[in-house]
C-alpha cells in the first residue's frame, strides 16, 4: 500500500455494505450495531470466540436469519448497491445471489447430478444441456469434477466427508451467486480434506466474494485477505489479515489472537 | 501494555525463559565490553585473555536462543505481539553476538598494545566505551520495559558516538603524522575506536528492534523507503 | 448366599417373560389354527368370486370383498389428501407455539380416542341426515338419493376415523427429515413450497406410506362406523354408484355369526369369511413393512 499517485487505485470494490446491522432474538440483542464493507473477490474471515455473533452476522447477509423464529434484524445491508432488507425485497431472490455452505455438509439424498442441479431447477431452468453444462462447470470449480464425472448418477450419500462438502460448494456455485458465505466449512473435516477446502477457497476468490466464519485462527490467517474480530456481539476490529495477525490495534483483538483469553 | 498472561501456561513460561536468556546474553556482552576497556586502561593482558575466553558463553547463548525461537515458531505459531517478540529476539541475538566478537577484537588489539608503552593518556576512548555500554544497557532496559520512547532516545545518542570517533581519528592522525614510530600504536587505537563505533551501531539496531516489537512499525532504513510511506 | 439369590432372580425373570411370550404365541396359533382348520376347506376360487345363495348357506362372498375394497379405496382417496395436508401445515407452516397449532393438535389427539361406534353415529347424523338430505333437497328436488346410508358416507366416516393415524404418521415422517436439508434448500433460493415438494416430501414418503397402509388396514376391519352409514347384509347387486349401499366382510361375519337361520350350514362360510378378512389384514400390514424397509434402504444414510 504505497504511493500518492492514486490513493484509491489499490482499494478493492465493495461487494457488501453493512450499516448499523443489529440482530435480536426476542428482547436479547445478539449482535450489533455492526458496520463494515466487504471487498469484492476477496476472502473476508470472521473470527471470535463461541457465541460472539459471527455466525449470526453471516446469516444476516443472505437473510437466513429470517428463518429463525423470533429473530429481528435492523439496519441496512446492501449487495452491489441494492438493499437486501426492506419492503418489496424477496428473500428468495437474495439467497440466489448470496450462496451459503454450512458447517456440516448437508447434501440432499439424491444423485450427485441432481444435487448440483437443484438450485438451477428451482430457479426455473429447464434446458437439459444447459443444466448439464452448468453442473459440470460448478463441479469443476469445486475441484470435484474429476472425481465424480463418471458417477453423476450415484447417490451423493456415498461420497466421503470432504467430497460431500465440496459437493455442497458446487451446489451453491451452480446458481452463480456473486457472494459465497461459508460457515466453518472445514471444521468437520480431517486435515487433508481441510487443506483441499482452503486451496479451493483461494481459487474461488478469483471469481467470487467469499465470507468465511472460522473458529480456527490459523485457518483465518492462511485463507483470508481481511479479518473481522467479533466479541460478545460487537465487531471489535476489522482490518487486513496481515494487520490483525502482526499488529492489531485493539487490545481485545491482541488478547484473542495471541491466546490470552480466559 | 497489559500484564495479561497466556491461557497456555507452558507457552507463557517459554516466552519468559526466552526473555531471560536474551537478557543474560546482553549482560555478558556488556561485561565483555567493560572488561576489554579495563584491560586497555590497566594494561592487563591477563584480563584481555580472559575476556576473549568469555565470548564463548555469548556464542553458546546465541545457538541456544536461536533454537528456542525456532521451537516456539514451529510449535506455537505465534501471532501479533508474540510473533514480533520472537522475530525480534532472533535478530537481536545476531547483533549481540557481533558485539561480543567486537569486544574480542578490542581485547586482541589490547594485547598488541601492551607490548609497548602507552601512546598517550586515554581520555576519549573511555568516554566512548562508557557511552557505548550505556546505549547497550538502555536498549535492553527499553526491551524489558517495552518502552519505545526510551529506545528512540538510544538511537538519537548514536550521533555522540560518531562525533567521538571522528574526534579520536583526527587526534590519532596528528600523532601518526608527527612520528612514524607512533603509527603502530595509533592504528591499533584507531581500530579499537572503530570497534566501539560499530558496537554502538549494533546497540542502535537493538533499539530499532525494540521499537518494532513494541509498536509494530518497522523504523529501520528510513532512507530506503519511497515518499508517502507511513511509519 | 447373595450370589445364589441373584441368579435365581435372573432365572425367574427370563422364565417369566419367556412364558408370557409363549402364551401370546399360543393364543395366536390357537385362533389362527382354528380359523384355518375350519375355514380353509371352504376357501375355493368360486367362494371368492360368487355371490351368496340360499340365504347365505351356499355360494361365495364376492360382493362383500368388492364392497370392502370399494369402501377402502374411497376412504383412502378422502383421508390421504386431508391428513397429509394437515400434517404438512402443522409441521412446516404453523408457528409451533401458537394457539391454533395447539388447538389442532388437541383436536387430533382427541379424535384418535373416540370410540368407533360414536363415529358411526356421527356419520349418520352429519353425513347421511344433514349433508345427504341437503344434497337431496338442492339437487334432486326432495327425492331420497343421498339422504340415506350410502357407500360415500361410509367411506367419509371411515376417513374421519383414520384421519389421526395418517396425520400422526405423516407428521413423524416429516419431522424425521433433518432440518439441515431444509436449510440447504432455502439457502439455494427455494421457496417454502419448493422445499417441501422437492426435498421434504420425497424423503418423508416411506413414513407417509406406512401411515396410509395402517389406515387402510384399520379401514378394512372396522365395522361399527359403517353400521348406520352404508353397509347392508344382503344386496341383490353390486353397488353401482356412490349413493348405493354395499356389503362388507366384517359386517358379514357379524351377521353370519348372530342372525343366521341355519347355524350349522353357515358355519363353514363364517370361518372362511373370517379367514379372508384375516388374510387381507395380514397382507396389508406385511405390505406396509416391506414398503417401509424398501424405501429406507433407498435413502440409506440420509436419516437424522
Amino acid at each position: 500500500m504505497n504511493g500518492d499517485a492514486n490513493p484509491d487505485a489499490d482499494l478493492p470494490k465493495i461487494s457488501l455494505s453493512v450499516r448499523d446491522l443489529t440482530v435480536s432474538y426476542g428482547d436479547k440483542r445478539a449482535l450489533g450495531p455492526v458496520s463494515m464493507e466487504i471487498a469484492e473477490k476477496h476472502v473476508t474471515a470472521l473470527i471470535g470466540p463461541s457465541g460472539c455473533g459471527k455466525s449470526t452476522f453471516l446469516r444476516s447477509l443472505n437473510r437466513m436469519n429470517d428463518l429463525v423464529l423470533g429473530c429481528r434484524v435492523q439496519g441496512e445491508v446492501h449487495l452491489d448497491g441494492q438493499a437486501i432488507y426492506g419492503p418489496g425485497v424477496d428473500p428468495v431472490e437474495v439467497r440466489r445471489r448470496v450462496g451459503m455452505v454450512f458447517q456440516k455438509s448437508n447434501p440432499f439424498p439424491k444423485t450427485i447430478f441432481d444435487n448440483v442441479a437443484y438450485g438451477l431447477r428451482i430457479g426455473g431452468l429447464k434446458d437439459r444441456s444447459e443444466i448439464a453444462g452448468r453442473v459440470e462447470r460448478a463441479l469443476g470449480q469445486a475441484a470435484l469434477w474429476d472425481e465424480v464425472k463418471d458417477r453423476l448418477g450415484e447417490s451423493a450419500m456415498g461420497l466421503s466427508g470432504g467430497q460431500q462438502q465440496r459437493l455442497c460448494i458446487a451446489r451453491a456455485l451452480a446458481v452463480e451467486p456473486g457472494v459465497l458465505l461459508m460457515d466453518e466449512p472445514a471444521s468437520a473435516l480431517d486435515p487433508i480434506a481441510t487443506a483441499h477446502i482452503e486451496e479451493l477457497i483461494h481459487e474461488l476468490a478469483r471469481d467470487y466474494t467469499v465470507v468465511i466464519v472460522t473458529h480456527n485462527m490459523q485457518q483465518a490467517a492462511r485463507v483470508s485477505d481481511y479479518t473481522a474480530f467479533f466479541y460478545m456481539g460487537d465487531m471489535v476490529e476489522f482490518a487486513t489479515t496481515d494487520t490483525i495477525f502482526t499488529h492489531p490495534s485493539q487490545p481485545r483483538t491482541e488478547d484473542y489472537v495471541t491466546g490470552r483469553f480466559g | 501494555m497489559r500484564a495479561r498472561e497466556h491461557t497456555d501456561q507452558e507457552f507463557e513460561q517459554e516466552l519468559r525463559h526466552l526473555r531471560e536468556q536474551l537478557l543474560l546474553m546482553g549482560s555478558h556482552v556488556e561485561a565483555i565490553i567493560g572488561s576489554s576497556l579495563r584491560a586497555l586502561l590497566e594494561r592487563d593482558s591477563v584480563l584481555a585473555r580472559r575476556t576473549i575466553e568469555a565470548d564463548r558463553i555469548v556464542d553458546r547463548l546465541e545457538i541456544e536462543i536461536d533454537g528456542l525461537c525456532l521451537q516456539i515458531l514451529a510449535r506455537r505459531q505465534p501471532v501479533a505481539s508474540d510473533l514480533r517478540f520472537v522475530t525480534m529476539v532472533l535478530k537481536a541475538v545476531t547483533d549481540l553476538e557481533r558485539m561480543g566478537d567486537l569486544g574480542v577484537n578490542i581485547s586482541e588489539r589490547v594485547l598488541e598494545l601492551n607490548d609497548e608503552p602507552p601512546l598517550k593518556p586515554y581520555v576519549d576512548l573511555p568516554r566512548m566505551a562508557d557511552e557505548t555500554q550505556m546505549m547497550l544497557r538502555e536498549s535492553l532496559d527499553a526491551f524489558v520495559a517495552k518502552d519505545a520512547d526510551r529506545a528512540r532516545r538510544v538511537i538519537a545518542r548514536d550521533q555522540i558516538i560518531d562525533d567521538l570517533y571522528a574526534q579520536i581519528f583526527r587526534e590519532l592522525l596528528t600523532y601518526m603524522m608527527e612520528e612514524s614510530k607512533n603509527v603502530y600504536r595509533a592504528t591499533r587505537l584507531q581500530s579499537i575506536a572503530k570497534y566501539l563505533e560499530r558496537i554502538a551501531d549494533h546497540a542502535t539496531n537493538l533499539a530499532e528492534l525494540v521499537v518494532f516489537m513494541v509498536k509494530g512499525s518497522d523504523i529501520r532504513h528510513p532512507d530506503s523507503r519511497s515518499e508517502g510511506d507511513k511509519n | 448366599m447373595k450370589r445364589r439369590g441373584r441368579r435365581a432372580g435372573d432365572v425367574a425373570l427370563s422364565l417369566g417373560t419367556g412364558l408370557a411370550a409363549a402364551l401370546v404365541l399360543l393364543i395366536v396359533v390357537v385362533i389362527l389354527g382354528d380359523v384355518v382348520y375350519n375355514g380353509a376347506p371352504r376357501m375355493t376360487l368360486t367362494f371368492l368370486t360368487q355371490a351368496p345363495r340360499d340365504g347365505m348357506t351356499a355360494g361365495g362372498i364376492f360382493p362383500a370383498i368388492f364392497g370392502t375394497v370399494a369402501l377402502v379405496v374411497l376412504m383412502t382417496l378422502a383421508v390421504l389428501p386431508a391428513g397429509v395436508a394437515t400434517a404438512i401445515y402443522l409441521s412446516e407452516y404453523a408457528n409451533p407455539g401458537s394457539r391454533l397449532t395447539r388447538m389442532v393438535r388437541v383436536a387430533v389427539n382427541n379424535l384418535a380416542g373416540v370410540p368407533s361406534i360414536v363415529f358411526g353415529l356421527f356419520g349418520l347424523g352429519f353425513f347421511v341426515q344433514f349433508v345427504g338430505a341437503g344434497i337431496d333437497r338442492t339437487l334432486y328436488g326432495g327425492q331420497r338419493v343421498f339422504g340415506q346410508p350410502a357407500l360415500v358416507w361410509a367411506a367419509l366416516t371411515m376417513a374421519v376415523l383414520t384421519l389421526p393415524v395418517v396425520i400422526v404418521a405423516t407428521e413423524e415422517a416429516l419431522a424425521a427429515v433433518p432440518r439441515d436439508l431444509r436449510l440447504a434448500s432455502a439457502a439455494l433460493g427455494a421457496s417454502r413450497l419448493q422445499t417441501i415438494v422437492r426435498v421434504v416430501l420425497p424423503q418423508a414418503l416411506p413414513g407417509i406410506l406406512t401411515g396410509a397402509i395402517l389406515a387402510i388396514s384399520r379401514g378394512a376391519g372396522e365395522v361399527a362406523p359403517i353400521l348406520f352409514t352404508g353397509v347392508a347384509y344382503f344386496l341383490p347387486k353390486l353397488p353401482g354408484s356412490l349413493h348405493d349401499q354395499f356389503m362388507q366382510l366384517g359386517y358379514h361375519v357379524y351377521v353370519l355369526a348372530t342372525q343366521s337361520p341355519d347355524v350349522d350350514a353357515t358355519r363353514p362360510i363364517l370361518y372362511a369369511t373370517v379367514l379372508v378378512l384375516l388374510l387381507l389384514t395380514f397382507a396389508l400390514n406385511a405390505t406396509a413393512v416391506v414398503v417401509r424397509s424398501h424405501m429406507r434402504r433407498r435413502f440409506a444414510g440420509a436419516s437424522s
